[in-house]
């Protein structure tokens, strides 16, 4: 029998831990303090921040654009990612990691150094006016790679000769992929499709360059920071933005991982 | 011509290439109506790609298949008079056993009720009665099998194409679903394509096989005369075992050649239909059961083989014998049945032997080159 205590190994790893997510859990805190400004102690509990929050119509026209990108992004990101990840997983394609390192590359490339490229090349060399549909462009570029990953992993758990047998059952390829291919690969959409979003959704660098008089809601929140009194509203948003990414990502993994047993089945 | 008399799948000159690997060459044979038709050969032979021309998954490089009179060329999979049992049983994860039987009825047209119907005898046929609701990774490999079996069956095709359905499954289950599925076959009737490595269960099933090597039949025939009269070396040696005697034909007398195989003598044989004339280069070929041991000098025989015994191993009801012939590159096997009750305990390990064989026992096999 061993003693269960916590040696120091394990406090190590509280402490990894506590300072890892302990700032973030202060985001949250203060946004219920009744206080202008972020110090101990607090000064009492209050909701005012919240209900400040929803009626800032500037901050609600950030929220409007924010989504209107990030949910086209997202499922344009998917589709693209689908048809890649498939093509990559079905053929045996000459050069196939060259490919799929191409592909990833985006992931690698500091956002920043991103962001000034592709506002060059859209600004000098094409003269694309910026808006929100430059943005989503540059969100696309950062998201396929996200989605190839996830929808690769998920069809390469996938029995090629499931396909095969509903033809041979009498079924169209077309059919086929509505009936067997994509029930199949479902759980791998959906969690791409939360992937996507949320990464389009929080992503800042990109749409600081990127992003005309139409600012998304991380553009919003930073020009916010000048103004000290705006800070607390900042915090309840934050706070909202930080709940709800998490359950996403946690959703999303949680199909990614679930859904359908297939016979071969390949996590990673 | 595809349709003569009672051939309903026929291969004229069927090939295919990937790149320059040519997987399938030149191959021509009749599947008969309500044939149990087995492809039998060693892997990578193309066995499976052949299934998979009759099924529509792969296009011939050249040469047609006919099924029921009709070229399938330009048939797509989902077209043909065929079902699959795939390897892998390819089981649809996210339906129900019920829903994976009923997947290729959809287009038949039928009632709500009479769906039900058909499943449910298909589910009591292979004994899986309440087993519906169940999703693939519930069942055991034998079960799974059996629904990949129900599953092609139910669509009533005119010819069940099986890849090594049995191959997954151990021994024992393997063996009772032999069984089952000649059963099964005879009671439907439908023509079955069954493709296998095993040759004990070729031939236990099989109304007729084809014997492949490297992309090619070598021999369609029979259990029985692929066993007793095999066309060549690689079939003889393929199926059981098979003792060879080389040599040349030095005399041609009507139906019987002798051959003078060196220092195994001169053998007589039967030609049996093979064309041969004198010189030519030819095998003498005796399962070891067809051989006698004699412990001395045979009188009056034609066929006699003076060896020394090298090895022998008893089994109860048989024992075996490997007999070295001094010349023969090879040892010869022979296996006797131990029909007498005898508690002879004499080894026979260094005794000098002879091996001797009716003459009708034999085959003569031509030599590549002969
Ligand atoms: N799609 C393909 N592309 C390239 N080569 C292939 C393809 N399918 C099969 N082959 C090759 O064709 C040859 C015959 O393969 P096939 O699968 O028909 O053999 P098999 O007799 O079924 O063997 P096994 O008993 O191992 O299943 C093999 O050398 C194989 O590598
Ligand atoms: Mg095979």
């Amino acid at each position: 029998m061993r003693r269960r205590s916590i040696g120091w190994l394990e406090l190590y790893g509280l402490l990894f831990i506590a300072l890892l997510y302990g700032p973030m859990l202060l985001l949250p805190l203060f946004s219920f303090n009744d206080s202008l400004y972020i110090a101990f102690p607090f000064k009492g509990f209050t909701v005012k921040w919240y209900e400040a929050m929803v009626q800032d119509s500037a901050l609600l026209a950030a929220l409007r654009n924010s989504l209107s990108v990030a949910i086209p992004v997202s499922i344009v990101s998917t589709a693209f990612g689908l048809l890649t990840a498939k093509a990559l997983t079905r053929f045996r394609l000459p050069g196939r990691r060259a490919i799929v390192g191409l592909i990833m590359v985006p992931l690698v490339i500091p956002f920043i150094i991103l962001g000034i490229a592709l506002l060059t090349t859209l600004r000098k060399t094409f003269d694309v006016p910026l808006s929100l549909w430059t943005v989503a462009a540059g969100h696309i570029l950062i998201c396929l790679p996200f989605s190839v990953m996830v929808l690769i992993s998920r069809l390469e758990g996938f029995d090629r000769s499931l396909e095969e047998a509903s033809l041979d059952l009498g079924e169209s390829a077309w059919s086929t992929f509505w009936r067997i291919t994509f029930p199949i690969v479902l759980p791998g959409v959906v969690s791409s499709l939360l992937m996507c979003f949320t990464a389009s959704f929080d992503e800042f660098l990109i749409a600081f360059f990127l992003s005309g008089d139409g600012a998304t809601l991380p553009v919003f929140i930073w020009s916010q920071l000048r103004f000290p009194q705006k800070l607390p509203n900042v915090l309840a948003l934050g706070s909202c933005i930080l709940v709800l990414s998490f359950l996403l990502i946690a959703i999303a993994e949680k199909l990614r991982r679930g859904g359908i047993p297939t016979e071969k089945h390949s996590g990673f | 011509m595809a349709s003569k008399d009672n051939s309903f799948i026929s291969l004229q000159g069927v090939a295919k290439h990937f790149g320059s690997l040519r997987a399938v060459e030149d191959v021509t044979f009749d599947i008969k109506r309500g044939e149990f038709f087995s492809l039998l050969g060693p892997s990578g032979c193309g066995k499976t790609t052949l299934l998979r021309m009759l099924a529509g998954f792969e296009v011939p490089s050249s040469g047609e298949i006919y099924i029921d009179g009709q070229p399938m060329s330009a048939v797509p999979p989902n077209a043909r008079p065929t079902n699959m049992v795939f390897q892998s049983y390819a089981i649809f994860p996210h339906l129900t056993v019920a829903q994976n039987i009923a997947y290729g009825l959809r287009k038949k047209g039928l009632s709500k009720a009479e769906l039900a119907d058909t499943v449910e005898q298909a589910l009591q046929r292979i004994r899986l009665g309440g087993y519906g609701q169940r999703l693939a990774h519930q069942l055991s490999g034998g079960q799974r099998q059996r629904v990949a079996l129900a599953r092609a069956l139910v669509c009533r095709p005119k010819v069940l194409l099986l890849d090594e359905p049995l191959a997954a499954l151990d021994k024992k289950l393997r063996e009772e679903m032999q069984i089952e599925l000649r059963q099964l076959q005879r009671s439907v009737g439908i023509t079955f394509v069954f493709v296998t490595h095993d040759q004990e269960e070729a031939l236990a099933l099989s109304d007729r096989i084809a014997v492949m090597s490297k992309g090619r039949t070598l021999q369609v025939d029979s259990a029985a005369r692929l066993y007793e009269a095999p066309s060549c070396r690689e079939v003889a040696g393929f199926i059981g075992s098979m003792n060879f005697f080389d040599g040349t034909v030095t005399d041609v007398d009507g139906d019987i050649a002798t051959v003078d195989a060196g220092s195994a003598g001169a053998l007589r044989v039967p030609v049996n239909g093979h064309a041969t004339r004198r010189g030519a280069k030819a095998t003498v070929a005796v399962r070891p059961e067809k051989m006698e041991i004699a412990w001395q000098p045979p009188q009056g025989v034609t066929n006699s083989v003076a060896g020394r015994v090298t090895a022998e191993a008893y089994f109860g009801d048989r024992s075996h014998y490997h007999v070295e012939v001094s010349g023969l590159p090879h040892h010869i096997a022979v296996a006797l049945q131990n029909s007498q009750r005898s508690l002879d305990t004499t080894e026979a390990r260094g005794r000098r032997v002879w091996l001797t064989w009716p003459v009708e026992s034999s085959v003569l096999l031509p030599q590549a080159g002969g």
